[in-house]
C-alpha cells in the first residue's frame, strides 16, 4: 500500500481506449475539463493491495502533432504533467498505423505499455501477431486486449507496475534514424540546445530538434520566448529545408514521417505478423454497400433520424408526463400552504412552473442522448457525415457540422445546448464557430410548441406543410448564414476531410450510459441555476410594478356600476347573468393588459415598439419576444398570459389560438415577420452560456447580436415587402 | 503510369506514389498513414461522388476529391 502512480491512458480514435479506461477505473471516473479548454478530461482510480494506479484519459489523437486541441492536450500532459507511464492501447487490426502514435511516445521518452485491442477481431480476420515478438523489438510490454470484455486488464497494470519499479521515473527518448540528409541536421540542433539549456526543464534535446524540423506551431512559438536560440534553429530548418525540396522535391517533416512508418514497418516484418490480405472486404464493407449507397443511403440517412424523433417525442412523452404531473403536484401543494400574495406567485409561477418547463424536457433529452450516443459509438454518424460532406462544404461548413444541426432541432424537437456541446467533435476552429452560431437556428423543442400553437391559429388547413416548410427554411436559413460568416468574419480553408470510418461496432452498455449521463446531468444542472434565476427575473419583470391603487379602484368601480346597472337591464334571467359574465370578463382582460403594460416588460414592449414596428410585431409578440430570450418556452407562456389575462372562469374562455386567429394584427406579412424572428433572433440564454463556454464571450455577444441583426434585417424585408404587395 | 488519386475507378487498387501536401493536410494524410508504398482499394464514393473511401492498411479512409489531388498513385494494372 501507499505507492501512488500516475498513469495516463491514451490512443486513437476508435481503438477502444475509452472501453479500456473504463473497465479499469468502473465508477470512479469523473469527468471535468482541461483548465482553460472544452476538452474532456476524464480521471479515475484503479487499485490493487500493493498500489493505486490514478488514470487520466487522454483525448483519442492519431498523432502528437499540435494541430487539433486534442493532439496538444495530449502532448501537454505528457510533457507538462510527466506520467510515470502511458498506456497506449492500439487497435491491433490495423497495427501499423496504430504503432504510429506508440513510435512518437517512444520519441518523447515517456515510459510506454502497449496494449494490443481487439484481438479477437484480429484472430477473426485470420491474421497473426506475435506480441512477444513486437515487445522484444520496440522494447516495450505489449498485453493483449479484448477491451469489451475486460480481458488483459490485470496484466496491464501489472506491467504498468513492472515499467514504474523498473525505470524509476527516468525517462529514455528512443532515437529512430532519419536518414542522411535529416540525422546529421538532427544531431546539431540537439547539440546547440544541449549547450545552450535551450528549453531543457521542458522538452528532450532530441526530441525538440525533431520538432523544429517537423515545424510544430506550439514548439516554435515557446522557442521564441525562450531565447535568441530560437532564430538559429529556424534558420537551421530552413537550409535543410531547401535542401530537401531541392534534391527529394519534398518536406522534412514528410521524410521524418516516412522514417517512422519505414521504422514500424522494418519492426512488422520480423515476424510479427502475418496476414492473409491486406485490401479484403470486410463485414463493415458489406454493410456500407447498401448504409452508404448513392440512393439508398440517404434515404436511409433519412428513416433513421425521422424514426429518433419519433421514438423521442412518443416514448419520451410518458415519462415527460410523469416530471411535468410530479411539478404540477409540487406547485398545486406548496401554493395551497402558502398565503395567497407576492411570495406565493413568486415561487409557484417563478421558481416551479419555470424549472418545471425545462425539467420535463430532461426525459426527451435523455432518450434522444442514448440514440444518438449508440449510433456514434456504432460508428454510423461517420458515414453520415461522408455522405453530407459535399452539401455542407459549398455553404462553408464541414460534414460533421451535421451532428451539431441535428441535435439543435435540425428535425424539430431537439435542444441547442446539447447540439452546440457536439461542436467539439468539429476540428477546425472557424468551421466549429459557424456550426455553434448557426446551429441555434433549428427549430428546438421550445420553438415548436411555438409554431404549433402559431401554425394551427393561421393555417389550420395546412398545418404539416407550414410546419414542414419552416423546417426547410431554418435548414436554409443555417446554411446561408453559415455562408456569409466563412465569407466574412471566419474566412479560411476549409479543413481537411481526412477521416477514418470505423468499423461497425455494437457499443457497450456501460459506455453508452456513462456518455449519456455525463450530457443529461449537464442540462439538469443548468435548469437548477440558470434557468430557476432567469425565471424568477421574468416573473418579476411581468409582476412589477403593480398597478397603482387608484387604478385598480377604478377597474373594481366598473365592476360595481355593471351589477348596479344590470338591476335596470331588459330580457331574461338568462340573458341577463351571460351579459353581466361578459362585462365582467371584459373588464378583467382591460385591467390585465392594463397590468402587463404597466409592468417592466410592458414599458420595455412599449420602449422598443418604435423599432419593432416596422417589423410589424404585435404589442403582445414584442413581450413573448423579450422573455423568450430567458428560454424559448416563455413564448407561448407570455403570449397566453396576454391574451388571456382577465379570463377567470376557463369554461368561458376562448382558446389561445382562436383569440390569436382573431386578432385582425395578425396579417400574413406579419405572421411570417414573426415566424422569421422567432426561428433567428437570438438563442436562449441557456444556449448563450453554452456558446461562451465552448468558444468565448466574444462569440457569445456575436451570436447574440449577429443573429439579432439577422433576424431583425430579414423580418424587416418581409413585413415591408409583404404589406406593399398585400 | 502514375496519376492522382482523383481519377481512379471504385473497386480499383492501386499503390501511393507521392503525397505533395504540405502543412495541415499533408500531417494529416501522413498521420492517417497514407505515405507513399501504401497498397490501398477504392471502396466507395458518397452520394454525391465525393467524398471517396479508400481502405487500405486494414481500415477504411475518406478525403475530398479536392485532397485526393495532391496524391499521386500508381493504378494496378
Amino acid at each position: 500500500m501507499g505507492k501512488e502512480y500516475f498513469v495516463a491512458v491514451s490512443g486513437q480514435p476508435n481503438c477502444g481506449k475509452s472501453t479500456m479506461f473504463n473497465t479499469l477505473t468502473g465508477a470512479t471516473a469523473r469527468v471535468g475539463n482541461y483548465p482553460g479548454i472544452t476538452v474532456d478530461r476524464t480521471e479515475g482510480r484503479y487499485c490493487t493491495p500493493e498500489f493505486c494506479a490514478n488514470l487520466v484519459d487522454l483525448p483519442g489523437t492519431y498523432s502528437l502533432t499540435s494541430y487539433s486541441m486534442e493532439e496538444v492536450v495530449a502532448r501537454d500532459v505528457i510533457v507538462d504533467e510527466k506520467p510515470d507511464v502511458v498506456i497506449n492501447m492500439l487497435d491491433a487490426t490495423s497495427l501499423e498505423r496504430s504503432l504510429y502514435l506508440a513510435v512518437q511516445f517512444m520519441e518523447i521518452g515517456v515510459p510506454v505499455v502497449l496494449g494490443l485491442n481487439m484481438m479477437d477481431e484480429v484472430r477473426k480476420k485470420g491474421i497473426r501477431i506475435d506480441s512477444e515478438k513486437l515487445s522484444e523489438l520496440m522494447g516495450v510490454p505489449v498485453i493483449e486486449c479484448i477491451a469489451r470484455r475486460g480481458v488483459g486488464k490485470v496484466e496491464l497494470m501489472e506491467s504498468v507496475q513492472k515499467v514504474v519499479e523498473k525505470t524509476k521515473g527516468e525517462w529514455t527518448p528512443v532515437n529512430i534514424s532519419y536518414g542522411h540528409d535529416l540525422d546529421p541536421a538532427i544531431d546539431e540542433m540537439t547539440a546547440l540546445i544541449k549547450e545552450n539549456e535551450f528549453m531543457t526543464d521542458r522538452y528532450d534535446p532530441h526530441w525538440l530538434a525533431v520538432k523544429y524540423l517537423e515545424e510544430d506551431e506550439i514548439v516554435m512559438k515557446n522557442g521564441r520566448k525562450a531565447g535568441p536560440l530560437s532564430e538559429q534553429l529556424e534558420e537551421k530548418v530552413r537550409n535543410v529545408s531547401e535542401h530537401i525540396q531541392k534534391t527529394l522535391n519534398t518536406y522534412p517533416e514528410a521524410v521524418l514521417a516516412d522514417y517512422r512508418y519505414g521504422f514500424i514497418n522494418s519492426i512488422l516484418k520480423q515476424g510479427v505478423i502475418s496476414r492473409e490480405d491486406d485490401l479484403r472486404f470486410d463485414f463493415s464493407d458489406k454493410i456500407d454497400l447498401v448504409l452508404t449507397h448513392k440512393f439508398l443511403g440517404p434515404v436511409i440517412m433519412l428513416l433513421i433520424m425521422y424514426s429518433m424523433f419519433y421514438i423521442t417525442f412518443n416514448v419520451g412523452a410518458v415519462p415527460q408526463g410523469w416530471v411535468e404531473n410530479a411539478f404540477a403536484w409540487f406547485s398545486s401543494t406548496v401554493g395551497s400552504l402558502l398565503p395567497d400574495g407576492l411570495i406565493k406567485s413568486m415561487v409557484t409561477s417563478g421558481v416551479i412552473d419555470g424549472v418545471g418547463a425545462v425539467m420535463g424536457f430532461t426525459p426527451l433529452i435523455l432518450i434522444m442522448f442514448a440514440m444518438l450516443v449508440f449510433l456514434e459509438d456504432l460508428g454510423y454518424m461517420a458515414r453520415v457525415s461522408y455522405m453530407v460532406d459535399r452539401v455542407f462544404r459549398s455553404f462553408g461548413l464541414h460534414g460533421m457540422s451535421i451532428m451539431p444541426f441535428i441535435m439543435s432541432g435540425g428535425l424539430p424537437g431537439g435542444c441547442a445546448v446539447p447540439g452546440v456541446m457536439t461542436c467539439r467533435t468539429l476540428r477546425s476552429p472557424k468551421e466549429r464557430i459557424a456550426t455553434i452560431i448557426t446551429a441555434p437556428f433549428m427549430i428546438c423543442g421550445a420553438k415548436t410548441t411555438a409554431y404549433l400553437m402559431l401554425v394551427r391559429a393561421f393555417y389550420p388547413d395546412n398545418a404539416t406543410t407550414v410546419m414542414f416548410g419552416l423546417v426547410l427554411i431554418s435548414w436554409l436559413l443555417a446554411l446561408c448564414f453559415g455562408r456569409l460568416l466563412r465569407w466574412t468574419a471566419l474566412k479560411g480553408e476549409s479543413t481537411p476531410f481526412v477521416m477514418e470510418l470505423p468499423p461497425y461496432r455494437i457499443p457497450t452498455l456501460h459506455g453508452v450510459a456513462i456518455h449519456t449521463w455525463d450530457r443529461v446531468w449537464e442540462y439538469v444542472k443548468k435548469a437548477g441555476t440558470v434557468i430557476l434565476a432567469i425565471s424568477i427575473l421574468m416573473w418579476a419583470l411581468m409582476t412589477f410594478p403593480q398597478l397603482p391603487a387608484e387604478r385598480v379602484a377604478a377597474f373594481e368601480t366598473q365592476r360595481v356600476q355593471v351589477a348596479e346597472q344590470s338591476a335596470s337591464w331588459s330580457g331574461t334571467v338568462q340573458q341577463k347573468e351571460d351579459k353581466v359574465a361578459k362585462a365582467l370578463a371584459d373588464i378583467s382582460y382591460n385591467e390585465g393588459e392594463a397590468a402587463l403594460k404597466h409592468s417592466y416588460a410592458g414599458r420595455l414592449s412599449e420602449a422598443i415598439s418604435p423599432v419593432t414596428d416596422v417589423a410589424g410585431f404585435p404589442w403582445q409578440a414584442n413581450i413573448a419576444f423579450i422573455g423568450a430570450f430567458a428560454a424559448k418556452e416563455v413564448f407561448v407562456s407570455t403570449m397566453s398570459t396576454a391574451y388571456s389575462l382577465g379570463d377567470e372562469d376557463p369554461e368561458e374562455a376562448l382558446s389561445l389560438t382562436e383569440k390569436i386567429a382573431a386578432d385582425k394584427a395578425w396579417t400574413t406579412p406579419v405572421i411570417w415577420s414573426v415566424f422569421i424572428f422567432l426561428m433567428v433572433y437570438v438563442p436562449c440564454m441557456v444556449t448563450v452560456a453554452v456558446i461562451a463556454r465552448e468558444t468565448n464571450w466574444k462569440w457569445a455577444a456575436f451570436s447574440v447580436f449577429g443573429s439579432l441583426a439577422f433576424g431583425y434585417s430579414l423580418s424587416v424585408v418581409i413585413y415591408q415587402v409583404g404589406s406593399l404587395l398585400m | 503510369m502514375s496519376v492522382s488519386l482523383r481519377t481512379m475507378r471504385k473497386d480499383q487498387k492501386g499503390v501511393v506514389v507521392s503525397v505533395n501536401a504540405s502543412g495541415e493536410l499533408g500531417r494529416r494524410i501522413r498521420d492517417m498513414g497514407l505515405v507513399p508504398g501504401t497498397e490501398f482499394m477504392v471502396v466507395g464514393r458518397a452520394p454525391l461522388e465525393d467524398p471517396v473511401a479508400l481502405r487500405m492498411k486494414g481500415f477504411t479512409l475518406t478525403l475530398r476529391n479536392n485532397e485526393a489531388d495532391f496524391i499521386v498513385v500508381q493504378p494496378e494494372d
